[in-house]
């Protein structure tokens, strides 16, 4: 069954901690309960997009660096 | 402008040479800008990203043009963008407000290469100015004094302590690449110098990849306090001083003019000073120089300068009387500084307090979202700059900042009571703001004093988050 990661505020979603840095997740990869997946900046504020659920990463929806709202799916889970 | 106190410009000034303004930026700053240029009889065109088409600048605005996606690096970050933009619109001369653009010397020489005129100092002087050890030498050339510190960087815990013995503990243990206050650390002792050396080291590799270390001497409980200059390439004046001592996470806060606890005679050593490094760099247009003051000693020490007008820029206008964006044109139009030094009066006294969409109640948590409904102080209570009307939806891609709120009175206490009746006049809804951390600032016997220094606000929070009344 199929699950979603959802952003948690509205604002631009980042895949990466810093540019310079992997990502956080990877599609295909496994991923625990309450991990990390991305980041999103609103207003200069930074808060992390988490995993309610643990899975595998079949697809982000979103593009990093890409503006989001708030609940809007980031990745889709199994 | 009805919140001007008073127009000290003479009646009779050079015919405007701008047509056609372009903004490349957004927020209260782009209303700001967008006034000043009707004043002067500019057509405006103002820059928005897909998020912005609806701001109150873009209504206000002769012309709109859109740069791109909402995030900042998709649109007022994004130069190339921004030069087609302004191509596009036929504008003669760009404002780049604050932040974005405003301070990236790249920018400004491909807009001056556009035959373009950018309202702000030449690319030479901001590069020059953006850079601390240049800027630093600058001052130290104009005998300007700056913090004392190491000359360049220090190799070890011994080469630490000879540079702190000819400093003075406590000192700061910066790092080469740090910056916004990150890698900081204070040492209050030799001892504990030679310990901390190789902690700092080894975080500002693993940081910043730049192990590279300095030092500064620790100013404890210092007032940040800063002048605000005009310059037309050759000749500088001062519009006195501003206090900034309220910040939060390197934030300026709360900003007042004059900066009451200096006496007469340094605030007059303060303000030359100031003058004496614009003039040295040829100065054009708005710029401020930030110092730290020791009150404890009565030395203050030039930090920074920032080469734009700044966020407090109205405190200065309200005790001086002078529009600083209307002088920005006037001067990137080529009008030679119409003021003489003695033209320029401080009067009364002014303070400005910031309003974020943020909730202090919750950590500052940002709090975008639409404004339901908005009543404004009367415009002889206070003077409120801002982006917002009713129905305006805040979007989370930018600053929290969304207006400021600007009391004047005919002396600091005056303009306390004005302060007062100012936040009570003001009523956002809809979304979260910091009107109540300034309603809780107020009554902070602190405050009221003008007792306080750049820590005093983190450390006032944390009292009382450990000791809710």
């Amino acid at each position: 069954m199929s699950k979603q990661v959802l952003a948690p505020l509205p604002g631009v979603f980042y895949r990466r901690p810093s540019p310079a840095e992997p990502p956080f997740a990877e599609e295909g990869g496994a991923i625990e309960a309450g991990a990390t997946i991305g980041l999103v900046e609103v207003m200069k504020s930074f808060y992390p997009v988490e995993a309610v659920e643990g899975g595998t990463v079949v697809k982000f929806l979103v593009a990093d660096g890409d503006a989001v709202d708030a609940d809007q799916p980031i990745a889709e889970l199994t | 402008m009805p919140w001007m106190r008073t127009s000290r410009s003479p009646s009779s000034r050079d015919p405007m040479t701008i047509k056609t303004l372009f903004i490349a930026n957004r927020g209260e700053i782009a209303v700001r800008v967008i006034r000043a240029a009707k004043a002067l009889g500019i057509r405006t065109v103002q820059a928005a990203s897909e998020a912005d088409t609806d701001m109150l600048a873009a209504r206000m605005a002769d012309q709109v043009v859109v740069l791109g996606g909402a995030p900042a690096a998709q649109s007022y970050l994004n130069i190339p963008a921004v030069l087609d933009a302004i191509r596009s619109s036929g504008a003669d001369a760009v404002h780049p407000g604050y932040g974005f653009l405003s301070e990236n010397a790249d920018f400004v020489e491909q807009v001056e290469r556009m035959g373009v005129t950018f309202v702000g100092p030449t690319a030479e002087t901001i590069r020059k100015m953006g850079d601390k050890s240049a800027a630093r030498a600058e001052a130290i050339a104009a005998g300007v004094p700056v913090v004392p510190g190491s000359t360049g960087d220090v190799a070890d815990a011994q080469e630490a302590q000879a540079v702190a013995r000819e400093i003075g503990y406590p000192v700061m243990i910066k790092a080469r690449a740090g910056g916004g206050g990150r890698g900081i650390r204070i040492a209050g002792s030799a001892d504990e110098l030679s310990s901390l050396i190789p902690q700092a080291k080894a975080e500002a590799r693993a940081a910043f990849g730049d192990d590279a270390l300095y030092l500064e001497r620790y100013i404890p409980r210092a007032r940040h306090v800063e002048v605000q200059v005009l310059g037309d390439g050759e000749r500088v004046l001062h519009l006195f001083e501003r206090e900034c001592s309220l910040q939060r996470k390197r934030q300026k806060v709360w900003e007042e003019a004059p900066a009451a606890a200096l006496p007469p005679t340094t605030r007059e050593a303060l303000c030359e000073s100031a003058v004496a490094l614009a003039t040295r760099v040829g100065y054009r247009g708005a710029g401020t120089l930030e110092y730290l003051y020791d009150e404890g000693t009565g030395a203050f020490f030039f930090i920074e300068m920032n080469t734009r007008i700044q966020v407090e820029h109205p405190v200065t206008e309200m005790i001086t009387g002078i529009d600083l964006v209307q002088a920005q044109l006037r001067i990137a139009g080529g009008e030679k500084l119409w003021l003489s030094q003695r033209d320029i009066q401080a009067k009364g006294h002014a303070i400005e307090v910031r309003i974020n969409a943020e909730n202090p109640d919750r950590m500052f948590m940002p709090s975008p979202g639409t404004v339901s409904a908005l009543t404004v102080p009367h415009e002889d209570v206070a003077r409120f700059d801002t982006m917002l009307f009713a129905g305006y939806k805040v979007v989370p891609f930018y600053d929290s900042l969304i207006g400021k709120l600007i009391v004047y009175g005919r002396d600091r206490a005056d303009a306390l009571v004005r302060l007062e009746a100012a936040l009570d006049g003001l009523q956002i809804e809809g979304i979260a703001t910091t009107r109540s951390l300034h309603k809780a600032l107020l009554g902070a016997p602190d405050v009221r004093a003008g007792n306080v220094h750049t820590t005093w606000l983190e450390d006032w929070m944390k009292d009382r988050a450990s000791d809710p009344k």
